[in-house]
């Protein structure tokens, strides 16, 4: 077995060591899962059909998004940052291994642990209390493909952020930026279907509609055959684009890297 | 003997804030930029409720401007108790870290010190776009302005403000008996502010009830609006409910200050 397994699993343990804290995220989540569902009620009670989603599919989505939270971790950020403000970014390249491997089994391992411990409590507790639409088995399993992708093409993401440290030596500005233009583009502010005109279209065939609004669509059954291939395509394409993209950056960043201190 | 603990307080805060204050205007341009940023994240829920309203001139019986005017004034009053005691959240790590034991044997209260810490101007920037958009929406108000109604923008952000503040210590002081609390308490604290831009006739009737009477989220600006705007209660309440803020405000400070009280008088120092 090669080392990225043995990654994932040890990460996928630490991510799990404390299940209260992910208990109160989940919380969390799930109150500002209820205040948005009630917000989009409210819109869909006068605009029946707005962007082809009915009062359910509306409801639906806010807790699915709430629900993705934390495996997509849409709010951004990652360990690798602070490894590169404090020098310690150092000792990982110097392991014989892929820096960005090493840290993407990192996150596929995040991403499974949020998803196991912090998915399950906004869905239900939005089930009791709105009329949600749970799709089939089969749908359910694509949509598993779908958060999978999503969880990648954020990792895509938030490695380009990440990255920019070896430049910019402080991540916050870049970091509101990216946090921005998620929220915004990716439909957790807003589902993407209720942006107007050409702002949706644009907002549809960026990299953020794939962190969220791509995969609720699935759960929803918003796709169905070559539609839902074309879905699973977008976000493979955008996941590879953007691995791309950080493989190219983590070149550049050997040769860049100088760690600060006396 | 209360004036002078009362001065004391403010001149202690006014110091450790100028501190932090000078430490982070070493970085001007960092600063500058940073501000802007929080500007801009927390301009994200006035571009959801523009959004919203795109699509429908009316929401839950209320108009863009009088949902407009909901959103100026909680995320003045959520940003102002921010900046003031926002910093009091990190009390869960301070005592994780055993931080909070090197500030007990200071001669300054550790509310005081926690929640200067890290006091830094870029918090302003949330104040930014309730402030504009306060400017600007309440010419454009359908409301029979009078001296009352005038006086009452005022004080719903000062009441508002003091619920924020008394929210953010009780909430604070819950992480001396639950110490991985933070991300649950935020629940409270930011979702009050997510929940105070929007009307109360959006949400469910009892969900409202909760929020009127058991955390006083309401008195932050729903019921002082409904005043100042002359509209019935889409929930019936009384209407005496509307002049409540400054009782309410009264009792969630007087609550946090027993609840910090009580949470500092049982706080064992963490170890094994």
């Amino acid at each position: 077995m090669g080392v990225f397994p043995w990654v994932a699993w040890y990460a996928f343990r630490r991510y799990t060591a404390y299940p209260l804290g992910a208990l109160a995220e989940a919380v969390t989540n799930t109150v500002f899962g209820f205040m948005r569902a009630y917000i989009l009620v409210a819109l869909w009670t006068k605009r029946p059909s707005l962007g082809g989603y009915d009062v359910a599919d509306a409801v639906t989505f806010c807790f699915v998004t709430q629900a993705l939270i934390g495996p997509v971790q849409i709010f951004g950020g990652l360990e690798l940052t602070e490894r590169i403000r404090n020098g310690d970014v150092a000792i990982d390249l110097h392991r014989p291994v892929d820096l960005q491997g090493w840290w993407l089994a990192d996150d596929l391992a995040r991403g499974a642990a949020a998803l196991v411990l912090r998915g399950g409590i906004p869905l239900l507790a939005g089930a009791l209390v709105f009329p949600l639409r749970f799709p089939e088995p089969g749908t359910l399993a694509v949509f598993g493909v779908s958060v999978l992708l999503a969880i990648v093409t954020g990792f895509g993401l938030r490695y380009l952020v990440a990255l920019g440290m070896f430049w910019l030596h402080d991540d916050r500005g870049l970091n509101s930026v990216a946090l921005v233009m998620a929220m915004f583009f990716s439909g957790m502010l807003v589902p993407l279907v209720v942006f107007p005109g050409w702002l949706g279209e644009v907002a549809r065939v960026l990299p953020w509609a794939a962190l969220v609004q791509v995969p609720a669509d699935v759960f929803l059954g918003k796709h169905a055959g070559a539609g839902l291939a074309g879905a699973l395509a977008f976000q493979a394409g955008w996941a590879a684009v953007l691995l791309a993209a950080g493989r190219t950056l983590t070149l550049a960043a050997r040769r860049k890297l100088v760690v600060h201190g006396g | 003997m209360l004036d002078e603990v009362l001065d004391r307080t403010i001149r202690m805060y006014a110091l450790l804030a100028w501190t932090w204050l000078r430490a982070a205007a070493r970085y001007p341009v960092s600063l500058a930029l940073l501000t802007a940023a929080v500007a801009v994240v927390g301009a994200l829920d006035l571009v959801a409720i523009m959004l919203l309203f795109a699509r429908a001139p009316v929401i839950a019986g209320f108009g863009a401007a009088e949902v407009l005017f909901l959103y100026g004034t909680s995320v003045l009053s959520f940003a102002t108790a921010d900046l003031l005691l926002g910093s009091s959240s990190r009390l869960g790590q301070h005592i994780r870290q055993g931080s909070l034991d090197a500030m007990l044997v200071r001669p300054v209260s550790p509310l005081i010190q926690v929640a200067t810490e890290d006091f830094s101007p870029r918090r302003t920037g949330k104040l930014i776009p309730g402030a504009v958009v306060l400017a600007a929406v309440l010419p454009r108000l359908d409301a029979p302005w009078d001296a009352g109604r005038i006086a009452m923008v005022p004080l719903m952000v000062l009441c508002g403000t003091a619920i924020f503040a008394g929210l953010w210590v009780l909430t604070a002081s819950l992480h001396f008996v639950l110490i991985d609390a933070h991300a649950a308490t935020k629940s409270v604290t930011d979702g009050g502010g997510l929940l105070t831009q929007y009307p109360m006739s959006v949400f469910g009737r009892d969900f409202v009830r909760g929020v009127t009477f058991a955390v006083p989220l309401a008195f932050v600006n729903w019921q002082p609006a409904l005043y100042v705007l002359d509209r019935p209660d889409p929930a019936g309440l009384p209407s005496w409910l509307r002049f409540a803020s400054p009782a309410a405000a009264v009792l969630v400070c007087a609550a946090a200050a027993l609840a910090w009280r009580s949470g500092l008088r049982h706080y064992r120092s963490t170890g094994s």
